[in-house]
């Protein structure tokens, strides 16, 4: 993960990473105590008001999150070097990730069975690099198997779509 | 002995055919979950949660606690065989059970880390079934400041004691509870931090935290690591079993070193994983054999299953006492049993002893069960291992996906899901711990009300915290735990000093 060596070509280097995380910390602790503010942070007559217990929690999280960014700003020299990721193992994360957020999008759209054989079948055609019948059987058949268990033996029902509500779901 | 009582009757509870049917299948589903990466004790616990709530509550908790037993063992399994820790509690158990099983001991090793599972898991129920009464007896004089008290207790134990550094564990908590506070107030009735999005109306459920953190996060993690699985076999014959246990005995020292550091990592929130790493760390300091850990030693293999398994179990025993779970998974169970209407705490014990004991009486037969499924089955669960990860992941993102749709029947969970997702990716590397930020999310309410009700009796004054004997000792061992970084800092810079310093 971390190499003392330098950094090559478009690897990602750790301050940066640990900075924007450290601010995002900060930013939602920012949040946190404006809305504390907006909905009251005080005492009212029956009691602490919505905002007493989030207003402090929203300053701890400002203060952890600025000590992390600054640690790391104080650091930023040493840190030089240290890689978060490298070029060639960030490529897998994101062909995991995208196809993935294209997913739940078709969940939204499609619904989850029919997203689920276009997820894995995809996902085995061009990174498994399978030939057409497993592929069909492996993402065919774990729709059906869910739609059994799922719909018709556990009674708990999942997103559907145009697909299911043309054959009578 | 109305304790012993009580457990006799639990295990009529738990004895029925039907009960132990759902043994069976929570044991086979954990081991696989176990095996798999992406998938662990707690996410696939949340996972699982949706299709228990037709149950009765009885019935779901075996079964969800076998779910988390089966996961236990199944870590072990790809640690051995393949290098990869499934879990992140056996990672300690691969520093010597993936050499034994080069040099052709993997039966052995299997052997060895099963039955110590075991052993560790059936000390802490034993634990569970004297101690929980009486904790529970003695929390039902438990006011707002005590619980509240407690809990701090639990927050700050993961400062002092966590691996991560303490900063970052704060931060972790603190966005958990933030998380947490999203939503309706039930207190006031006010909305909180929706900002007018109607989808955060009913808040951050943890279930979707805990899926897409330990899940979809897991497997990004997997995916830049880029594991092949290319393990050995996993044959394994009863007669190996038996001149393995054959040999156990002689290891009882560290045994018992491991079940206690396990008990107690697991009561106070440490956790399986850090238990097992002291574990090993402990064995190997402590044992003649020493200096050959890392090379296959088989005590290098007792010692972290041991205490990862009494860890993990004895993480229950907080969690039905005081309704303060001391890991992940045990968050996820307590959250099934608010949906099903049943309040951890002291109270659990009085009013539904049936479900306390049932579930106790459980943890015996779920661990013998779990024993006898994997020893015998554990060649299968390597052949799962041999199927390509282009298959597996998306399957279990999928799965994945479900899991957090069913949750509220809400698409924007599975949306959340994916943040979520990348949070865990961000936060692994980063070296954020996400057990407090997951346990804070399930307490951050419990934790709020119990805060608002001690400052409403003392209308708005701290010092209800040092009040009484009781809450002012929790509290201090609270702020000594979450000072501990800096006092065990100043500690050895002390003790560095003399030396340094020259004898006066």
């Amino acid at each position: 993960m971390t190499t003392p060596e330098g950094r090559a070509r478009g690897d990602i280097a750790t301050r940066w990473v640990e900075l924007a995380v450290a601010l995002l910390f900060t930013l939602i602790g920012a949040i946190v105590i404006a809305d504390s503010v907006r909905v009251g942070y005080t005492w009212a007559e029956d009691g602490p008001k919505a905002g007493y217990f989030p207003f402090y929690i929203g300053w701890i999280l400002v203060a952890a999150g600025a000590y992390v960014a600054l640690e790391t700003i104080w650091r930023w020299k040493k840190l030089d070097g240290v890689t978060f990721v490298t070029r060639d193992r960030l490529k897998p994360v994101f062909l995991m990730l995208l196809p993935t957020i294209a997913f739940v999008i078709l969940v939204g759209w499609l619904g989850i069975y029919v997203a689920a054989f276009i997820y894995i079948g995809g996902f085995m055609l061009w990174q498994g690099r399978y030939g057409w019948l497993p592929t069909l059987l492996v993402s065919a058949g774990l729709p059906i198997v869910l739609f059994l268990v799922f719909e018709l033996w556990f009674l708990v029902p999942l997103p559907k779509g145009p697909v299911e509500s043309l054959l009578g779901y | 002995m109305e304790d012993l009582g009580n457990l006799i009757q639990g295990f009529a509870v738990a004895l029925t055919w039907k009960n132990l049917l759902f043994m069976m299948v929570g044991i086979l589903l954990g081991v696989l979950i176990g095996v798999l990466p992406g998938l662990g004790g707690a996410n696939g616990v949340a996972i699982l949660l949706p299709l228990t709530f037709s149950m009765s509550p009885t019935s779901a908790i075996i079964m969800l606690s076998c779910i988390y037993w089966g996961a236990l063992f199944g870590g072990a399994i790809t640690s051995i065989l393949f290098n990869i820790p499934g879990e992140p509690w056996s990672v300690a158990t691969t520093f010597d059970g993936y050499p034994m099983a080069q040099q052709g001991r993997a039966a052995e090793a299997m052997t060895a880390a099963f039955t110590s599972s075991f052993v560790g898991a059936l000390f802490a129920v034993i634990m569970i079934t004297f101690l929980a009464p009486l904790v529970a007896r003695f929390a039902l004089r438990f006011g707002p400041p005590e619980f509240f008290a407690v809990q701090l207790l639990t927050f700050c134990s993961f400062v002092g004691m966590g691996r991560e550094p303490p900063v970052k564990t704060i931060a972790a908590m603190m966005l958990g509870f933030a998380l947490a506070a999203v939503g309706l107030d039930t207190v006031t009735g006010q909305l909180r931090m929706t900002f007018g999005f109607t989808p955060l109306l009913q808040g951050f459920d943890f279930l979707i935290a805990v899926i897409g953190l330990f899940g979809l996060g897991e497997i990004l993690l997997t995916m830049e690591e880029g594991l092949s699985f290319k393990g050995k076999g996993g044959k394994i014959n009863p007669k190996i079993v038996w001149q393995t246990w054959k040999t156990l005995p002689q290891f009882w020292a560290t045994s018992l070193r491991a079940v206690l550091i396990g008990c107690w990592m697991g009561v106070t929130p440490g956790g399986a994983t850090p238990a097992s790493f002291m574990s090993y760390g402990m064995a190997k300091r402590m044992s003649k054999n020493g200096a050959k850990f890392g090379e296959g030693q088989i005590e290098g293999v007792v010692a972290p299953e041991t205490a990862a398994h009494a860890a993990g179990t004895s993480a229950l025993l907080p969690m039905l006492t005081l309704g303060i779970p001391g890991s992940p998974t045990a968050a996820v169970l307590l959250g099934g049993l608010l949906i099903w209407g049943l309040q951890p705490g002291p109270l659990l014990f009085v009013e539904k002893p049936d479900f306390v004991w049932g579930l106790i009486a459980s943890m015996y037969l779920g661990n013998i069960a779990g024993l006898l499924i994997v020893l015998t089955t554990v060649p299968w669960w390597a052949a799962i291992l041999r199927i390509p990860f282009a298959i597996i992941a998306p399957v279990i993102v999928v799965i994945c996906a479900i899991g957090a749709y069913t949750v509220h029947n809400n698409i924007f969970d599975v949306y959340m899901m994916v943040v979520f997702g990348v949070l865990g990716y961000l936060f692994k590397k980063l070296k954020y711990p996400l057990a407090p930020l997951v346990l804070a999310l399930v307490l951050g309410d419990m934790a709020e009300t119990a805060f608002r009700q001690s400052m409403l009796l003392s209308k708005g004054s701290l010092s209800i915290f040092w009040s009484n004997p009781l809450v002012g000792s929790i509290v201090a061992l609270a702020l000594v735990l979450l000072a501990w970084p800096l006092i065990s800092r100043v500690i050895s810079a002390l003790r560095a000093k003399p030396q340094a310093a020259a004898p006066a």
